[in-house]
């Protein structure tokens, strides 16, 4: 007999989908089937029973094959690395939750480490334009009951976070949205028609790296101000009418994503949506999210800046305080200056999303990397420790990209014998301890 | 002479990318759906190159070789876009200009045609320049 386990949260992108309907085997050990889940989601649940998952750690040898390591081994090594290292970059944290990282601060603490999360590639501008000028928001339920004017800015939801729109922002029902899709007006721009563009009512095509200007455009045709022809490659008549259009809707919301934060200007691109944002607040309720891609990502903020006060590349190494100076303690310089001296990848894949000079760098270091499967990183590291997935085999909180925390389910045993990020790091924490106190 | 085209880089999110990288980073929906770079037909005509030609891609910090393909999500002349993953990020300048931030958007990149090249795998692309033995 097979069993339905409801309402599993999906842990793949920021959207946290919570209706996921997973049937398992009656041993608890194997998924069968995947509902509600987009393309990716399903993928994700799929993945755990893929054959040739590896259950054990893995040790690199001098000819640069793996070997098998015991999981105290691992730990070991793993331990006395961060203890002898001065400076460990210790990265990732997007896929665990949020109990791992507390464990996972309290061993950076001890050892003087610098915990970056995976912001530091893809939302970072938009966490320095909010510590800067701060953020009119709200939650995607608001948006869901209340939103009339949705405009989807660099960012493109049909790819990256599949069941958004569905779930949110484009076509469900509301209560003050009763007419779903019909009742909003849809507006896309990017510099490219994307699929998201296709859903929209609306698509401004803006040249490839002027959002800046074109904010800016959108501000001044708010406040009644004589703008140029055209600006970034859209009519000025064209800013006029969608702008007054923003004015007449009852709740509007700007999502954006790495059209903005990647592009030349970075944080200030970001700086001018929020600005735009509080201008049309003279009119109308007017809110901004940033699109949160890698799912628990927004968590490792929340939990790093209640514990030190910075949201990503919180720099530990002077022990008595935390420190954070983006360009000095973010990860991808930290590594092409050669700053750190060993590196703890967990849960995060920066070999494949790091610009090639840093992984460069990062491969000439002792390395372990934590990931319940094999990817660009691990085949760089000297150690590979897989774990149990978060989200699937053990559960834990996690937050959304509108920064709500939802407690995930564990759907299915992890294979036997093979430890959690929590056990994992509590070992961890215990061994460094240990040595520390013989030192 | 073999022809070159300057062109403007984005790497991008793609569903094909998400769906492969689950599906595993060594798998072949993984290398499908990210070692190739979506161009303009016109640009691929300035190029002198068919669809699903293999092209050397370069930048101000590297090269590498991916598919040139139609782009499924409509692209200007002049722009071209690689999905994120281990491919692109063999070409995207690593200086953040002091944000934390590559410039992921938004680089030059010169492309030229590399018909009997081969594409290497997600692994060797990461591995050959770190300079560890690629089997
Ligand atoms: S939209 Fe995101 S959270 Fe929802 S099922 Fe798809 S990948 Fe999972």
């Amino acid at each position: 007999m097979t069993k339905v386990v409801k309402d599993v949260i999906c842990p793949f992108c920021g959207t946290l989908c919570d209706d996921v309907e997973i049937t398992v085997s009656d041993d608890n050990k194997k998924i069968i089937s995947v509902r509600n889940a987009c393309a990716i989601g399903a993928e994700k649940f799929n993945h755990t029973s893929l054959p040739g998952r590896v259950t054990r750690p893995r040790m690199r040898q001098p000819d640069g094959t793996f070997k098998e390591v015991s999981y105290d081994e691992a730990v070991d090594w793993t331990a006395k690395t961060l203890v002898n290292a001065r400076k460990t970059l210790m990265y990732g944290w997007a896929s665990t939750s949020c109990q791992a990282m507390s464990v996972g601060h309290e061993i950076a603490e001890k050892i003087g480490g610098i915990v970056d999360n995976c912001a530091t590639v893809c939302h970072g501008s938009s966490l320095i334009a909010i510590q800067d000028v701060g953020v009119p928001s709200c939650t995607l339920g608001e948006v869901k009951n209340r939103a009339d004017r949705v405009i989807f800015w660099g960012c493109n939801p049909a790819h990256a976070h599949p069941r958004h729109m569905s779930r949110y922002s484009i076509f469900p029902r509301g209560f003050f949205t009763v007419k779903g899709h019909k009742g909003r007006k849809i507006y896309c721009v990017d510099c490219r028609y994307t699929d998201t563009a296709r859903c929209a009512d609306e698509f401004i095509q803006v040249q490839q790296g002027y959002d800046y200007e074109l904010l800016n455009a959108f501000r001044t045709a708010a406040r009644g101000e004589v703008l140029p022809d055209t600006v970034g490659g859209v009519p000025k008549e064209k800013i006029y009418e969608i702008v007054e259009e923003l004015k007449g809707g009852r709740f509007g919301v700007i999502f954006f994503g790495m059209g903005l934060t990647h592009t030349m200007g970075r944080n200030h691109n970001i700086d001018i949506a929020i600005a735009l944002t509080r201008d049309m607040n003279d009119f109308t309720k007017f809110n901004i999210m940033a699109m949160r891609g890698h799912w628990n990502v927004t968590g490792s903020g929340q939990v790093l800046a209640w514990q030190y006060g910075f949201p990503y590349a919180v720099d530990l190494s002077r022990r008595t305080k935390a420190r954070y100076q983006t360009g000095e303690t973010t990860s991808v310089d930290l590594l092409i200056r050669n700053e750190v001296d060993a590196c703890f990848n967990i849960a995060t894949d920066p070999g494949a999303h790091f610009p090639i000079d840093s992984v460069v760098s990062m491969s000439k270091k002792p390395t372990v990397t934590i990931d319940p499967h094999i990817n660009m990183s691990t085949e760089i590291s000297d150690l590979h420790i897989p774990v149990a997935m978060v989200g699937v085999e053990v559960g834990g909180c996690a937050y959304r990209m509108d920064n709500v925390p939802i407690e995930t389910r564990k759907v299915v045993d992890p294979p036997d014998g093979m430890l959690t990020d929590v056990e994992l790091l509590t070992k961890i924490n215990e061994r460094v301890d240990e040595l520390m106190g013989a030192k | 002479m073999t022809k070159k085209i300057t062109l403007n880089m984005i790497t991008c999110r793609s569903i094909f990318q998400g769906v492969g990288m689950e599906a595993g980073k060594t798998s072949q929906k993984y290398f499908n759906a990210c070692s190739i770079i979506e161009m303009h037909p016109e640009d691929m005509k300035k190029l002198g190159i068919w669809k699903n030609t293999n092209v050397r891609v370069s930048s101000s910090v590297g090269s590498i070789v991916v598919k040139a393909v139609e782009p499924r999500e409509l692209l200007v002349p002049g722009l071209c876009h690689i999905p994120m993953g281990p491919w692109a990020n063999r070409i995207v300048p690593a200086y953040t200009f002091s944000t934390g931030e590559p410039c992921f958007k938004g680089f030059d990149v010169e492309i030229e045609p590399a018909i009997n090249e081969p594409i290497l795998s997600a692994i060797d692309v990461v591995k050959d320049a770190c300079g560890l033995p690629i089997k």
